[in-house]
């Protein structure tokens, strides 16, 4: 691809679910150093957009492709195996709605195992870096602890520390903070905010919608599966283009104005 | 009595020699028979539905024959197949793919009911095949199946008692030699319930520990 700055290029992707058509002809890009948020109520193919991306969800139609890439088709044409498509996950990162952690190794080897064991990166720089990371997202007392023993806040902060490990390209977000107590969103959302500004490449499905005012170079609109409108956040919050955009932001205005951060 | 018991001892050397085999032969299928397990329980689990069937058919398959006559038919059914086995290979033969049934049913059952969210993640990591199934998927099931892959050790332990039939040289098989030789039937298989039960708290104790282990991951 001619154009370098371009990190993910989704064009026409369409999925279905038996008869239920979740996602159809979504087409959008993300630069180097951008943070995508996808809106839109539930049930309107967000996280299955997401999925789709890193073919967790099989797209039906419709093309991926990771720095020129193409996500999943070989150049055969073909779906690629599971080996191929692993290599291209491994610069994938993702962060789960319910943390996903790996109950049975530590913090620290949770944020190890796959930089080790799928990247086959050095043990000792693998280390440092988990170490650092861990420091980043302030759990650096916590690194020998077993994910159980965690409240939901410093778990996803361990899904964000695990997910940078692998110092992927993109990182994925599915609903970050749906699954925490309210107290706990904000630490969450503190984390993600560094990482906008640092200028990591980020498309983030979220339901908190003064974070994507704040912190989103772009805002992805999506409604019963079509991106219905994409644009500034300044642009979207204030002056929507569409009907169903004002209609989603009106039931949300309220939380806009009191979560303020 | 206690005379009976001094006639137990003084064949002691035999009695040790049967419990060091029935540890044996437990111990070599138990690891056997779960290894074996590991491999059948992704077959159940497959998504290509003749593999998981052919998988099926196997569990259920070894699940209704009962052990003793499946230990007749490996040792005396299997030569009229050109496969002739010593009393030790059709022992430990029979031991390990019966048990192997019942470790796979183990597995999967844990399986189905982990959460799926952390294998997901494991494939979102690059995590694939074996090595998904080995670094993400096989460990928690351990820890969550432990308590009842230990009950199932037992069992085999148990099961191994099947086998003097076939003139293999374990505990039962000594305890039964000594009481036709001395006529002390009742000192002799005491004894030798008082050594497997020795067996069992071994794995108890083995057990105890994978619940430590687990329970801090909890």
């Amino acid at each position: 691809m001619a154009d370098s700055n371009k990190v993910l290029d989704v064009a026409g992707v369409s999925k279905r679910f038996g008869n239920v058509e979740v996602l159809s002809d979504v087409s959008f890009r993300v630069d180097k150093g951008e943070t995508i948020c996808v809106l839109g109520p539930s049930g309107s193919g967000k996280s299955t957009l997401l999925r789709c991306i890193n073919w967790l969800e099989r797209p039906d139609a419709g093309q991926i492709y990771l720095n020129g890439e193409r996500v999943g088709i070989n150049n055969a044409g073909i779906v690629m195996g599971d080996r191929d498509l692993s290599k291209i996950r491994t610069r994938i990162g993702m962060v789960f709605q319910h943390f996903a952690l790996w109950p049975h190794l530590t913090v620290l080897q949770n944020l190890m195992e796959a930089p080790v064991q799928v990247q086959k990166r050095p043990k000792a720089e693998v280390l440092d870096e988990a170490v650092a990371l861990l420091s980043k997202v302030g759990l650096s007392d916590k690194r020998d602890a077993f994910p159980a023993k965690l409240s939901g806040g410093q778990k996803q902060r361990v899904g964000i520390a695990r997910a940078l490990a692998m110092r992927p390209d993109l990182l994925l977000f599915d609903e970050p903070t749906s699954a925490l107590d309210p107290e706990l969103v904000g630490e969450v959302l503190v984390v993600m905010r560094d990482l906008a500004r640092e200028g990591m490449t980020m498309v983030i499905v979220t339901h908190e919608m003064a974070f994507a005012r704040d912190a989103a170079t772009r805002v992805l609109f999506l409604d019963r599966g079509r991106a219905v409108e994409t644009g500034s956040p300044d642009k979207f919050f204030s002056n929507p283009e569409t009907d169903r955009a004002r209609q989603f932001l009106q039931r949300y205005a309220g939380d806009v104005a009191s979560s303020r951060r | 009595m206690i005379r009976d018991f001094g006639i137990v001892w003084s064949e002691h050397s035999l009695l040790l020699s049967g419990l060091a085999n029935t540890a044996i032969l437990s111990t070599l299928s138990a690891v056997a028979a779960l290894l074996l397990g590991f491999m059948v329980t992704p077959a159940l689990m497959s998504k290509r539905p003749a593999v998981s069937g052919l998988a099926r058919l196997f569990v259920d398959g070894m699940r209704c024959v009962p052990f003793l006559l499946f230990a007749y038919i490996v040792y005396y059914g299997f030569p009229s197949f050109g496969v002739r086995l010593d009393n030790w290979t059709s022992g430990l033969a029979a031991l390990t793919i019966y048990n192997a049934a019942y470790m796979a049913e183990i597995l999967r059952g844990a399986w189905v009911v982990q959460p799926r969210e952390p294998i997901e993640a494991g494939v979102a990591f690059g995590f694939s095949e074996i090595r998904l199934f080995r670094r993400i998927i096989l460990p928690p099931l351990l820890l969550s199946a432990g308590p009842v892959i230990g009950n199932q050790m037992i069992q085999i332990i148990k099961d191994s008692a099947f086998l003097s039939i076939i003139a293999l040289p374990e505990l039962t098989h000594a305890a039964s030699s000594i009481q036709s030789r001395h006529y002390v039937p009742f000192a002799a298989f005491i004894t030798a319930v008082f050594l497997y039960w020795g067996l069992c708290l071994i794995i108890e104790a083995g057990v105890s520990s994978i619940g430590r282990v687990a329970e801090a991951r909890r």
